[in-house]
């Protein structure tokens, strides 16, 4: 089958490779027909999750119709069309049980690695690095997907793919991020990136009761996606008001946003401040992971007692975290790696209801053995791209 | 006869120990001769610095046959320092204060000689002194998991001896023989297998179970595994404690190759497997990983890509045909 593997750092290329088998009980087989590029490949593109390998297929946002199951599989059968969760959750450990799915304790085979890393081991998801399970990634013809009981939402054929794709991850993500913060109707939300998942958190922030969303970005067609398609109440381009703090101050009377969604993780961009070159320099020189300049500015315009929510991908450590302001301020600080199975029911009932329509922020369609130009597309948002869709 | 490292290495810290007294007395003591013998002018600087050196040698031979016994992996460290010092004062002497050059040199080359022996002595301390437990000569791990289960169900499991393998990895089988007494057979390098008689010497139903090899085996281990109710109801901590002694000799050394460099790490895995298959009825397969987890395919793992010939339930398995 064409895959899309990993051969190094801003390196992919659509290959050849062996079609996927059952190797436990309990796996089915997807043909693949949709799949997409998600902001934290570019993360694995750029070369900062470590233990990524050269062959590594990519992918963790895909669907497509079961061709084939294990023989302890119940509940999915061949011909069946489904959306796949990026977590690969076993269903019957603690922390399945608690609805914990993307920290699931028996998915991750080299758990061992990640302890070294993180002290204790999340959820092994598709495609995302060696740390995290090493598993075959789903930006290919087929996937193989482990506990096809646990995971796998089936849909009914006249739902096309674009409505459904995004249960995989960014849309139940996006929401997290606003369930984070706790909404009871009335707050204003700070969105940092206007991305795909910022798009969603915009959008379920206003769904939960938000009365007004301020998306923060440097693009001027993502700010307009916000606006225009996501809800946002107001958006805020930082080069051309690069204090975003003292903007934020003046635009909620000098209270800081309730609540503060990081929806950019690890590669932040901040156009001139010198902090940014310490960030920039120290990270290219592996001194830190990150460059965390989005969470920063987060933690410094939320205001007193309110929720910061971070939902961008960071993979290691950070330099200079305003844990002052965090403490004296009494802010909470809540994360986590979508546990998206939790949220794919109720969210495909909001798609069914036609509450939400995913498939706005969709800019480009290509065929599968285009990934290579979908990620420099996506990667350097050219043809003001958002969201890139693949077609095995 | 065949000496174990970590044996010679103690002799030769025991060796070191003793040469620092033989070179501490008499820089302490009379360092003016001293000074002559190694063919270095003896002024007054000359003479302090000798002193000097005299006690910091006593004070090695202290630590390394009194204070750090048996194992006086520092003490011996500590001499490599004070070697590159003396190199120093010695190189500083060359220039200002040579009396004799011959002398000097044989002086300056023993030192070469003793810092390498010096150095060579606290790797293999250090060596033999990792994966060591408390006591020297043995290797001795923990771990612990948590399983979402039932005391008396992942017990049980644990109780039927022929479940062990499919979690163990390097277990290839494991039979009960009767009257407490089981034989253990695993896999080794190149294809070959070590095997062993081992006896319970407790047990303790839904608690405890606590084994050795009998006396005389190839291999000599001891291990104990524990259950107990995890707080909150969230099922059992499951705690292991295994020991293994020196191994010596060519089966020696395939357990040590076996047990790895971190033999902690092989045991943790071996409980993630257990937690799995009691969890979820199998070990978690990745393409990285086709086996589950395992120490010794995370430091050599395929790229995640399927693989050519199926494994695990696909072996077998009648798919569909796909392009």
């Amino acid at each position: 089958m064409r895959a899309t593997v990993w051969s190094g750092r801003n390196t992919v290329q659509v290959e050849n490779v062996p079609d996927p088998t059952i190797m436990n009980s309990q796996d089915a087989i997807v043909r693949i027909s949709s799949t997409a590029i998600c902001g934290s490949d570019l993360h694995l593109y750029d070369g900062y999750v470590p233990t990524m390998k050269k062959g590594d297929i990519l992918g963790h946002e895909f669907m497509g119709e079961v061709v084939d199951t294990g023989p302890s599989v119940e509940r999915l059968s061949v011909g069946d069309r489904v959306v796949v969760p990026f977590p690969i959750a076993c269903g019957k450990c603690w922390s399945c049980r608690h609805e914990l799915y993307s920290v699931c304790e028996n998915s991750n085979p080299n758990a061992a690695l990640a302890e070294k890393m993180w002290g204790h081991s999340p959820a092994g998801i598709y495609g995302y690095s060696h740390m995290l399970g090493g598993y075959a990634g789903g930006q290919a013809e087929y996937a193989r997907v482990p506990f096809a009981d646990v995971g796998p939402i089936k849909i009914d054929h006249d739902i096309p793919d674009e409505k459904v794709l995004f249960l995989a991850d960014i849309l139940p993500t996006g929401y997290m991020a606003a369930e984070l913060c706790d909404l009871r109707g009335g707050e204003v939300v700070a969105v940092w990136g206007a991305g795909p998942v910022g798009q969603f958190a915009i959008a379920s922030a206003r769904l939960l009761g938000a009365e007004r969303v301020i998306a923060i970005d440097r693009f001027p067609y993502r700010l307009r996606m916000a606006r225009d398609g996501a809800g946002a109440t107001d958006v805020l381009n930082y080069e051309e008001h690069p204090d975003v703090v003292e903007t934020l101050n003046e635009l909620t009377g000098g209270r800081g946003p309730d609540a503060c969604i990081d929806a950019v993780g690890m590669e932040a961009h901040h156009g001139h401040a010198p902090i940014y070159a310490y960030d920039r320099i120290k990270q290219a020189a592996r001194l830190e992971t990150e460059r965390p300049f989005a969470l920063r500015q987060a933690i410094m315009a939320c205001r007193n007692g309110g929720t910061v929510s971070v939902i961008g991908a960071y993979g290691g450590f950070m330099d200079k975290f305003p844990i002052g302001s965090f403490m004296n301020r009494s802010l909470t600080l809540k994360t986590g790696q979508c546990h998206v199975h939790r949220y794919m029911r109720p969210l495909l009932e909001r798609i069914i209801d036609g509450q939400i329509d995913p498939s706005f922020i969709v800019t480009h369609e290509m065929d599968l053995g285009e990934a290579p130009r979908g990620y420099e597309t996506f990667k350097h948002k050219q043809d003001e791209c958002v969201k890139v869709v693949l077609k095995p | 006869m065949f000496e174990l490292p970590r044996e010679r290495a103690r002799r030769l810290a025991d060796l070191l120990g003793w040469a620092s007294i033989g070179l501490g007395v008499p820089q302490v003591s009379t360092p003016r001769s001293f000074d002559r013998a190694i063919g270095v002018v003896p002024d007054r600087e000359a003479r302090a610095w000798t002193f000097l050196v005299g006690l910091r040698e006593l004070g090695a031979a202290a630590s390394i046959l009194v204070i750090e016994q048996p194992h006086p992996v520092r003490s011996v460290w500590g001499r490599v320092a004070g070697d590159a010092m003396d190199l120093t004062l010695l190189a500083r002497s060359w220039r200002s204060r040579r009396e004799s050059p011959g002398r000097l040199g044989a002086a300056i080359g023993a030192v070469v000689v003793i810092g390498a022996i010096d150095t060579y002595t606290a790797v293999q301390l250090q060596r033999s002194a990792r994966g060591d437990g408390e006591e020297g000569g043995k290797m001795k791990v923990k771990a612990a998991i948590t399983v979402d289960r039932p005391r008396e169900e992942v017990y049980s499991y644990w109780r039927q001896l022929e479940n062990l393998p499919s979690f163990m990895d390097h277990l290839q089988s494991v039979s009960a023989l009767g009257d407490r007494r089981s034989r253990w057979k695993v896999n080794a390098p190149a294809g070959r297998s070590v095997e062993w008689e081992a006896e319970t010497t407790e047990e303790r139903p839904g608690e405890l179970i606590a084994w050795r090899s009998v006396p005389g085996s190839d291999v000599g281990t001891r291990g104990a595994v524990r259950f107990q109710d995890a707080p909150g109801g969230r099922g059992t901590e499951v705690h292991v404690e295994l020991e293994y002694d020196a191994p010596g000799g060519s089966v020696g050394a395939i357990v040590a190759k076996l047990f790895g460099e971190e033999p902690h790490q092989q045991v943790r895995d071996d409980l993630r497997r257990f937690k799995q298959v009691i969890e979820t009825g199998e070990v978690v397969r990745s393409e990285a990983s086709p086996e589950g987890a395992s120490a010794r395919r995370l430091l050599k793992q395929r790229p995640a890509e399927p693989l050519r010939v199926p494994v695990g339930a696909g072996a077998g398995h009648n798919g569909n045909e796909r392009s």
